[in-house]
């Protein structure tokens, strides 16, 4: 199955293209240009991760509550669009989720270790956007954020939004 | 969980979702970012490229498919091995041209495509433009230049999609690599060592 080296080819064109698009002629970003890019695949994310949701739920049952969705992302949706389960999930039970991936498939070819730490955001922002994407369209707004101390391990933090 | 069992959606057919639905999101940035069709299908192109040159890499090692003899061969590995691997389609090859430089790879079902519509303002976009980039990238990178580019295509209202490919030019290599290099430096310590050898023989004749 060759597919997912041309998502991951895809993938990184479309960062390096959004970091040419936003950056202006003086060479280095400001925090402001930077944030723009992340929330440009953030929601570029965002709608693909609605999309893939509709197609994997189509003839599923419906869930409990929120925890069941979390499972569901952790173990189902993980494993189509990340190739492999959720290491870990932990919950505060008040809608703060943080979901470790180990071995996460977008930083695996990157580094083994701290060298490029500082690059990692960019290459975070379209699956947080993929993951909030999913739980919107499971009824649930939330903010995602990715942190990563050592690649290609990897923490997603969702917070549910109470409306 | 009781919730694994009865979802057995084939991996490989999410996967490709999830290319197409990317592929889709891109588009539509592109869209925004330019405005303009023309453009977008100038950067498609150019990111094409730039996965094309890099795949290739992965392609040749994967599939351990050698140098092609011509373009025919050419043709085939593109259609029945390199769609087969990256797409999970086979496109037919047809449209010779008599010299043997030019083909059309018949699309039956392109999967960039799958949840798409065009709409009407955008009637000049190439929305796959990206698999032209691509193609012309990697065969760049096994020397030959070529021209790609889309002469049909079932968004836009065709029976099929038509991707017309015209070898243009094998390219010479500028600096030896690899074997090449091994020839050369063979054939310099050849030319040395005849040369030690006749100096060698004339001094024994003197």
């Amino acid at each position: 199955m060759a597919d997912e080296v041309l998502f991951e080819f895809l993938h990184m064109e479309i960062v390096s293209h959004v970091y040419k698009e936003q950056q202006t002629n003086k060479g280095e970003m400001d925090s402001k240009e930077r944030g723009q890019c992340i929330s440009v695949l953030e929601n570029m994310g965002f709608r693909v991760g609605q999309g893939i949701i509709e197609r994997l739920t189509r003839d599923s049952p419906s869930f409990k509550d929120e925890l069941d969705i979390m499972k569901f992302i952790c173990k189902d949706f993980w494993t189509k669009v990340f190739r492999r389960q959720v290491d870990n999930l932990r919950t505060n039970h008040q809608g703060t989720y943080v979901l470790q991936d180990n071995k996460f498939s977008l930083l695996t070819q990157l580094s083994n270790g701290k060298q490029y730490l500082d690059q990692a955001p960019k290459y975070l922002a379209f699956s947080c956007g993929i993951v909030r994407g999913a739980l919107s369209n499971l009824g649930l707004e939330s903010v995602v954020t990715a942190e990563v101390s050592i690649m290609p391990s990897c923490k997603f933090q969702v917070v549910i939004q109470k409306l | 969980m009781s919730r694994q069992s009865n979802r057995a959606t084939d991996s490989k057919k999410m996967n490709s979702e999830l290319f197409t639905l990317t592929y889709g999101a891109l588009v539509t940035q592109l869209c925004k970012d330019y405005e303009n069709d023309e453009e977008v299908n100038k950067q498609l192109d150019k990111m094409g490229y730039n996965i094309g040159v890099r795949l290739i890499e992965d392609f040749l090692a994967r599939s351990s498919i050698g140098r092609c003899q011509d373009f025919r061969e050419t043709a085939d590995v593109i259609a029945k091995v390199a769609f087969k691997m990256y797409l999970g389609i086979t496109p037919s090859v047809t449209n010779w041209s008599p010299a043997g430089d030019e083909f059309s790879l018949i699309l039956e079902n392109n999967p960039l495509v799958d949840f798409v519509e065009l709409p009407d303002n955008h009637s000049t976009l190439i929305y796959s433009n990206l698999l032209c980039g691509i193609l012309r990238g990697a065969l760049e990178m096994v020397q030959m230049a070529v021209d790609v580019r889309f002469a049909q295509d079932t968004l836009r209202g065709d029976n099929v999609t038509e991707i017309r490919m015209r070898f243009i030019k094998r390219i010479e290599e500028n600096h030896p690599a690899g074997d090449k290099c091994g020839v050369l430096l063979n054939s310099h310590i050849f030319c040395t060592m005849k040369k030690i050898f006749n100096l060698v023989s004339r001094l024994v004749k003197h």
